[in-house]
C-alpha cells in the first residue's frame, strides 16, 4: 500500500476491484465501514462475481474475468474526454508534459520495437526525448503531439464506452456510473482509494492492471493524499515483509536488483543502477544506491568485504536466467533439478497445473519441507484415490519434514500491507521437536558451512566468509536479526557537511538510511528497514496509538518503512507552493517560517526543500515526477493495453484480432499445448479465496471446517439450467489440464455477460480444499489452472482460464 | 458497559416472582447493512460456549452449518434478492435468539425454572431444569431453540449472559470486525440505529428501518434492515411475530398440574441419565 489500513477511513470513494476486501481482509475492511459511517464515503465494487464486498457496496458493476485493463482504459478515456482530471497535479507531478521519442508508436496490438522473429521487444523507442543538457525535453503547454499526455490520450481513444462494454461485458450504463463516481474525485479536495489484491496480480497482464490504476490515480491527483493512493492488500500476515526482504528471486533485500552474470564488476553493476537526474533540481534518490548496496555487502560479509576487494562483489550470486516459481518447476519437470527446499510453501496446491507439479516433484532426489503442518506437497507421494492418484511405488523422491513453529511460538516481526513493521512476542512453546524457521535454517547453514570447511567445494569462500556473529550460531535471536537488518555504524559516521562532526559512533545503531555510507563504514541488511531499531531501541515494538491528526497516522505505533513514513509520496498532498490540496486532511505542508516541511507524517521530501526550488514529489524517479509513460521498464509496453487471458472465451481480441494475448508473456513449450480453446472449454473460470479459510492451512482447523466444510463451485442460474445442474448437486469441472469434482452452488451472483456478440458464463472456483486436513477432502483447484504467468513477474494466471462443466 | 446485577424477573412454569428492582434493559443491535458475512461471530460463539457443531457438507449455499443446532447458537443466513431488475442484493442476516421482551419459549415451557428472563431483558435457558420436551421450540415465533439428541436438552444463544453479568459484551459483538454487531442499553441501541437508518436513507434505501417487533413486546436483539418493509426477504424473518394462541391455551392446562410437571422433570432427567449416560466428552481439538 502507498497508504495504510487506517487511512482507508479518510477516503471519499472506495473502489474495490481486483480484490474482495470484505472476503479476504475482513478485519481491515472495518476501515471501509468507518469511511462509510463517518465520512459518508461511497463504496464501489467491480468484480466478475457479486462478492461479499459487493453485498455492502453502494454500487456494483460486473465485468468479465481478465478484462480489467479494458475497463480501466475506458475510465482513463472518460476522464480525459470529460476533462475530469486534476490539471495542476497532472502538470506538475507527472510526466504528462515530457516528450517521447518520435519513433515510439502503437499499431494493431504491438508497440514499436516488436521483433516478430525473436518474439521480443526492442524497447529503445520507449524513451523520453533528451536535450543537450541531458535533461528530458518538456512541453508545458501539452500541445506537442509527442508529449506523454497526448500519446496517452491517443492510446486510450479506442477505449470508448461501447468498446469497453463489448469487451468486458459490463453494461454501458453501469460502466458510465462507475466512471462518474471515480471522476468525482478529480476535485483537489476529494480522494479515491483503490483496494486490490490477487484479482489484479494473477493475470498475464497483472503488473499492467496495477499500472493502469496508478495512472488513473495520478490523473485524479489522488496519490500522496490521505484517503488516496494505490493499495495492495496483502494476503498473508507477513507477505509484505517477505517481499521487502527478497521474495522475488531476482532482487536483493530492499528491492535492489540482483546483478546479472553479464555484470561481473561492481563498478558496472553500480553504474547501471545509479541514475543521473532527468530533470533539474530533482532529488534523484536512487543516486544513493551504492550506499545501500555497500552496506548490504558489509552486513553479509563483514570484515571480509573491503574497498580493496570491491566489498566482495565477486562473492555475490549473479543471475544467469529466471528463477521464478514457474521456471523452477519447469526445470524440475525437465529433470534438471534434483533437490528442493520448500519452506512455508505448499506448491502442489499453490502453483498452477497440479499434474505437472506432481510429475515434477516425483523427479526430485530429495525434498525438504519446512512447515508447521502436513501439506499436500509434503505428502505428494501418497495415493488418495482420485484426489491424488499417484503410484507411490514409482516415486523415489526422499522427503524430509522439518516441523516449524507457528508465528505465536516465536518472537519476530510482521510487516503488514501498510508497510508497518510490528514486533510480536512469543506466546507459547511450540510442540514436539519443532523449531522456528530461523533456527532450522541456522542449523542447516552451520552444518553446510562445516562440510565446506572440511571438504572444500566448488566455491566455499562466500559460505565460509558469511557474517554469522550471533551469540548462538544455531539460534540467532530475532532481536539480533532485526538489529542487523536495521543497520549499524562499523566506523564513525561523519556529517557530510561537517567532516569533523560524528553523526553516529562506531558500533551504534543507525537512525536511518540517510546515514548509510558507500565507504564500508556502515552495515545494513535492508536499507528500507533502516532505523527500525535505532539508538532509541526496537521501534517496531512501539504500541502508542496516539493520533493527534485524527487521520489514523499513529506515528509512534510500530515503524513504517521507509523512515517511519505512513503515506508515500506525501509531498504530492500539497500544491506546488506547499499548501495542502485539502487542509482538513493535511498530511504535510511547507512551514515558511521554520523553512521546513512539517505536518502529520514524515515528509517524503528533503525536509528543507523550499517549494520554490521545484523539487518534485516522486523522489525515487530521476525525473522527480510520476511516470504515466513507463519508459523501458515494462515487458509489454509503456502504456497498459488490453490483452485477452491466455485462455479466452471469445477467441479474439476485439481491439486487435491479430494480437490476442500479451506478446511479452512467457510460455514454455509443453504448456502451450496444454491451453484449451472455447470450443472444448466454453466457460470463463476464476479461482479465489473465501473468508472462512486461509489458503490451505485452515482446513486443518475444526472451527474453520465447520463454517465452510466442503469444496464447491459457483455458477449462474442460466448456465445451471442449460446444463441441468441442480443447486447442491455434484459436478465435474474440466480444463485442458485436468478435472475436479465439487458441489455446485447455483447463484444469481455469477452474472451472465454479453461479450462481443456472445454470452459468457463464469465458473467460480474457491481454492481451499485438498487431501490433507479435517475439512471434507476435496480436489485441489489448481488441477485446472494454466502454467503461464505475468509478463513481468510471472505471477500465475489463476484468475482467468477456460473450463467445461457437467453433472457428476 | 458497567456491571449490573442480573436478577431473574420471569421464570418458566412459575406463577409469580417476588418484586425485582427494574434494571436497565440491554440490547444487541445487528446492522445488516454493515455485515459482510465473515462468520467470525459464529466462531466466537462456538469458542466462548465451547461447543462444536459437526463438520457438515455444502448444500449449495454459503450458510454453514446450514441451520441452527444445539451446538450452533448463531448462523449466518444468506439471501439473494432482486427487488428491482438488475439490482441484486445479498442480504446476510445473523440468525439466533431474539431475546423477546415477551418470550414465547418461556411462556410455553412446562418445566419450572428451565427458562428465565433476567431484569436486563436476557432470556436464558437453565439446562439442569430442562426436561427436553421441546415446547419452547413450538412457543418460539422465530424458530430458534434446538433440542440436542446427545444431551436431551434444548439450547440457544444466551446473549452471553455470563459475560454480560461481569460487564463484558457478548462474544460475537467483541469479535465483529466491521462493528455490524454492537451492544449496549436498549435505548442507546435504538438511538444508534436511528443514525444508521438516516445514513441508509441518504444512500437510497428509503424503507430502511429498525426491527424491534411489538408482537413480542420488542426484542433485545434488534436488526437494522435496509428494507424494513420486507423483513421476509431476510431469510423469512417474520413480519409480525407473536406468541401462538395455542401457547396460552396450553398454559391454562399446565398451570394446575405444575407439580406433576416438576416430577416429570426429575423423571426425565433420570431416564436421560440411564439412556445417555453422563455428559460425553468432546472429541474435538
Amino acid at each position: 500500500m502507498t497508504n495504510h489500513w487506517v487511512d482507508i477511513k479518510n477516503a471519499d470513494v472506495i473502489l474495490i476491484m481486483g480484490g474482495n476486501a470484505a472476503e479476504a481482509h475482513p478485519c481491515g475492511f472495518k476501515w471501509v465501514t468507518e469511511a462509510k459511517a463517518k465520512r459518508g464515503a461511497k463504496l464501489v465494487v467491480v468484480d466478475p462475481r457479486f462478492t461479499r464486498s459487493a453485498a455492502v457496496a453502494d454500487y456494483y458493476a460486473p465485468l468479465r474475468v481478465g478484462t480489467d485493463i479494458a475497463f480501466l482504459g475506458g475510465v482513463m478515456h472518460y476522464l480525459l474526454s470529460n476533462n475530469k482530471i486534476h490539471h495542476e497535479y497532472v502538470k506538475n507531478y507527472t510526466d504528462a508534459s515530457f516528450l517521447v521519442n518520435p519513433e515510439y508508436g502503437f499499431n494493431d496490438g504491438y508497440f514499436s520495437g516488436w521483433d516478430a522473429k525473436k518474439k521480443k521487444y526492442d524497447k529503445a523507442t520507449w524513451a523520453y526525448q533528451k536535450g543537450a543538457d541531458g535533461f528530458v525535453s518538456v512541453d508545458e503547454t501539452l500541445k506537442n503531439p509527442n508529449c506523454v499526455f497526448n500519446l496517452m490520450k491517443r492510446h486510450y481513444a479506442r477505449y470508448t464506452p461501447e468498446a469497453v462494454s463489448n469487451i468486458t461485458g459490463t453494461p454501458k450504463d453501469k460502466f458510465l456510473k462507475v466512471c462518474e463516481l471515480i471522476a468525482g474525485t478529480a476535485a483537489p479536495n476529494k480522494t479515491l482509494t483503490i483496494l486490490y489484491a490477487l484479482g489484479w496480480t494473477q493475470h498475464t497482464v497483472g503488473s499492467q492492471n496495477i499500472r493502469m490504476m496508478a495512472m488513473i490515480q495520478l490523473m485524479l491527483g489522488n496519490v500522496g493524499m490521505a484517503g488516496g493512493g494505490v493499495n495492495a492488500l496483502r494476503g498473508h500476515a507477513n507477505v509484505q515483509g517477505i517481499t521487502d526482504m527478497n521474495l522475488v528471486t531476482n532482487v536483493l533485500p530492499g528491492y535492489m536488483v540482483l546483478p546479472s552474470d553479464k555484470e561481473q564488476t561492481r563498478e558496472k553493476y553500480l553504474e547501471a543502477r545509479t541514475p543521473k537526474p532527468l530533470r533539474p533540481a530533482q532529488m534523484n534518490f536512487p543516486a544513493n544506491f551504492p550506499k545501500w548496496h555497500t552496506s548490504l555487502m558489509k552486513a553479509w560479509y563483514g570484515n571480509a568485504a573491503q574497498k580493496e576487494n570491491d566489498f566482495r562483489y565477486d562473492w555475490m550470486p549473479k543471475i544467469d536466467k529466471p528463477y521464478d516459481v514457474l521456471h523452477m518447476f519447469e526445470r524440475m519437470h525437465l529433470g534438471k533439478m534434483n533437490g528442493f527446499v520448500c519452506q512455508g510453501f505448499n506448491p502442489l496446491a499453490a502453483v498452477p497445473n497440479r499434474r505437472k507439479l506432481s510429475e515434477a516433484l516425483a523427479k526430485l532426489k530429495f525434498m525438504v519441507v519446512i512447515d508447521p503442518l502436513d501439506t499436500e506437497t509434503a505428502s505428494f507421494w501418497q495415493n488418495h484415490g482420485e484426489l491424488n492418484d499417484v503410484k507411490t511405488a514409482d516415486i523415489q523422491t526422499e522427503v524430509f519434514r522439518l516441523p516449524a513453529s507457528c508465528f505465536a511460538e516465536h518472537s519476530g516481526t510482521f510487516t503488514n500491507s501498510g508497510r508497518v513493521i510490528q514486533w510480536h512476542w512469543k506466546a507459547a512453546d511450540s510442540p514436539g521437536e519443532s523449531m522456528s524457521d530461523v533456527d532450522i535454517v541456522a542449523n542447516i547453514f552451520t552444518r553446510v558451512r562445516e562440510l565446506y570447511r572440511k571438504n572444500g567445494g566448488a566455491f566455499p569462500a562466500p559460505v565460509l566468509g558469511l557474517t554469522w556473529a550471533y551469540r548462538q550460531a544455531n539460534q540467532p535471536a530475532p532481536e539480533e536479526l532485526l538489529m542487523e537488518i536495521s543497520g549499524k555504524a562499523l566506523g564513525n559516521v561523519y556529517d557530510p557537511k561537517d567532516k569533523a562532526k560524528v553523526l553516529v559512533k562506531a558500533g551504534d545503531q543507525l537512525a536511518g538510511f540517510a546515514q548509510l555510507r558507500d565507504d564500508g563504514s556502515t552495515s545494513c541488511g535492508n536499507w528500507i528497514y533502516s532505523g527500525c531499531w535505532s539508538d532509541k531501541g526496537n521501534l517496531t515494538a512501539r504500541r502508542d496509538n496516539a493520533d493527534p491528526s485524527g487521520l489514523g497516522q499513529t506515528l509512534n505505533w510500530g515503524f513504517s518503512w521507509p523512515a517511519n513514513r505512513r503515506i508515500l509520496y506525501n509531498r504530492a498532498s500539497a500544491d506546488a507552493s506547499g499548501k495542502p490540496w485539502d487542509a482538513s486532511r493535511t498530511v504535510i505542508k511547507w512551514d515558511a517560517a521554520a523553512k521546513k516541511w512539517a505536518g502529520n507524517d514524515v515528509p517524503d521530501m528533503r525536509p528543507d526543500a523550499a517549494p520554490a526550488e521545484g523539487v518534485n514529489p516522486f523522489i525515487m524517479n530521476p525525473e522527480g515526477v510520476a511516470r504515466l509513460f513507463a519508459v523501458g521498464r515494462m515487458a509489454e509496453g509503456p502504456f497498459p493495453e488490453h490483452y485477452e487471458p491466455f485462455e479466452t472465451p471469445i477467441d479474439t481480441n476485439p481491439l486487435h484480432p491479430k494480437v490476442v494475448q500479451n506478446p511479452g508473456a512467457r510460455l514454455f513449450k509443453g504448456d502451450a499445448e496444454q491451453l484449451g480453446t472455447s470450443k472444448d472449454f466454453p466457460y470463463a473460470a476464476t479461482t479465489y479465496r473465501l473468508t472462512e479459510h486461509m489458503h490451505f492451512w485452515s482446513k486443518n482447523i475444526v472451527l474453520n471446517a465447520i463454517i465452510q466444510p466442503e469444496a464447491f463451485v459457483e455458477i449462474g442460474e442460466e448456465l445451471a439450467k442449460a446444463k441441468g445442474i441442480v443447486n447442491g448437486s455434484r459436478v465435474k469441472v474440466r480444463s485442458k489440464r485436468g478435472e475436479i469434482k465439487a458441489v455446485a452452488m447455483v447463484t444469481k451472483r455469477m452474472p451472465m455477460l454479453a461479450v462481443n456478440g456472445q454470452k459468457v458464463h463464469t465458473v467460480g472456483i474457491p481454492i481451499h480444499w485438498g487431501f490433507i486436513g479435517v475439512a471434507k477432502k476435496g480436489h485441489l483447484a489448481n488441477t485446472l489452472t494454466p502454467f503461464v504467468g505475468d509478463a513481468n513477474v510471472q505471477t500465475p494466471e489463476f484468475k482467468a482460464f477456460l473450463v467445461n462443466i457437467e453433472k457428476a | 458497559m458497567a456491571i449490573q446485577a442480573m436478577e431473574v424477573t420471569q421464570r418458566s412454569a412459575t406463577r409469580s416472582m417476588p418484586g425485582v428492582a427494574p434494571a436497565t434493559k440491554v440490547a444487541k443491535l445487528i446492522d445488516i447493512s454493515k455485515c459482510i458475512g465473515c462468520k467470525a461471530c459464529q466462531v466466537a460463539c462456538m469458542e466462548w460456549n465451547d461447543v462444536r457443531d459437526e463438520i457438515g457438507t455444502n448444500v449449495g449455499v454459503y450458510d454453514n452449518p446450514p441451520d441452527l443446532s444445539a451446538n450452533s447458537y448463531t448462523v449466518m443466513r444468506f439471501s439473494e434478492v432482486e427487488f428491482e431488475a438488475g439490482k441484486l442484493e445479498w442480504l446476510i442476516r445473523k440468525d439466533g435468539c431474539m431475546h423477546c421482551a415477551d418470550p414465547g419459549c418461556l411462556k410455553a415451557c412446562p418445566a419450572p425454572g428451565a427458562i428465565v428472563q433476567y431484569s436486563n431483558g436476557i432470556v436464558d435457558f437453565v439446562p439442569e431444569h430442562c426436561i427436553g420436551c421441546g415446547y419452547c421450540i413450538a412457543g418460539c415465533p422465530f424458530d430458534v431453540p434446538r433440542l440436542s439428541k446427545k444431551t436431551g436438552k434444548v439450547s440457544k444463544c444466551t446473549l452471553c449472559s455470563d459475560r454480560v453479568a461481569v460487564g463484558q459484551e457478548p462474544a460475537c459483538v467483541k469479535t465483529c470486525p466491521t462493528k455490524a454487531i454492537t451492544f449496549g442499553t436498549k435505548d442507546d441501541m435504538i438511538k444508534q440505529a436511528a443514525g444508521r437508518i438516516t445514513d441508509l436513507k441518504s444512500r437510497g434505501y428509503k424503507n430502511a428501518g429498525l426491527y424491534d417487533p411489538k408482537g413480542v413486546g420488542g426484542t433485545h436483539v434488534m436488526y437494522v434492515l435496509q428494507h424494513a418493509d420486507k423483513p421476509e426477504a431476510y431469510n423469512a424473518l417474520p413480519r409480525d411475530p407473536g406468541i401462538s394462541p395455542m401457547v396460552s391455551v396450553w398454559k391454562g392446562i399446565t398451570q394446575p398440574i405444575l407439580s406433576a410437571a416438576l416430577g416429570l422433570a426429575v423423571f426425565g432427567a433420570l431416564i436421560h441419565y440411564v439412556t445417555a449416560g453422563p455428559k460425553a466428552k468432546h472429541e474435538e481439538e
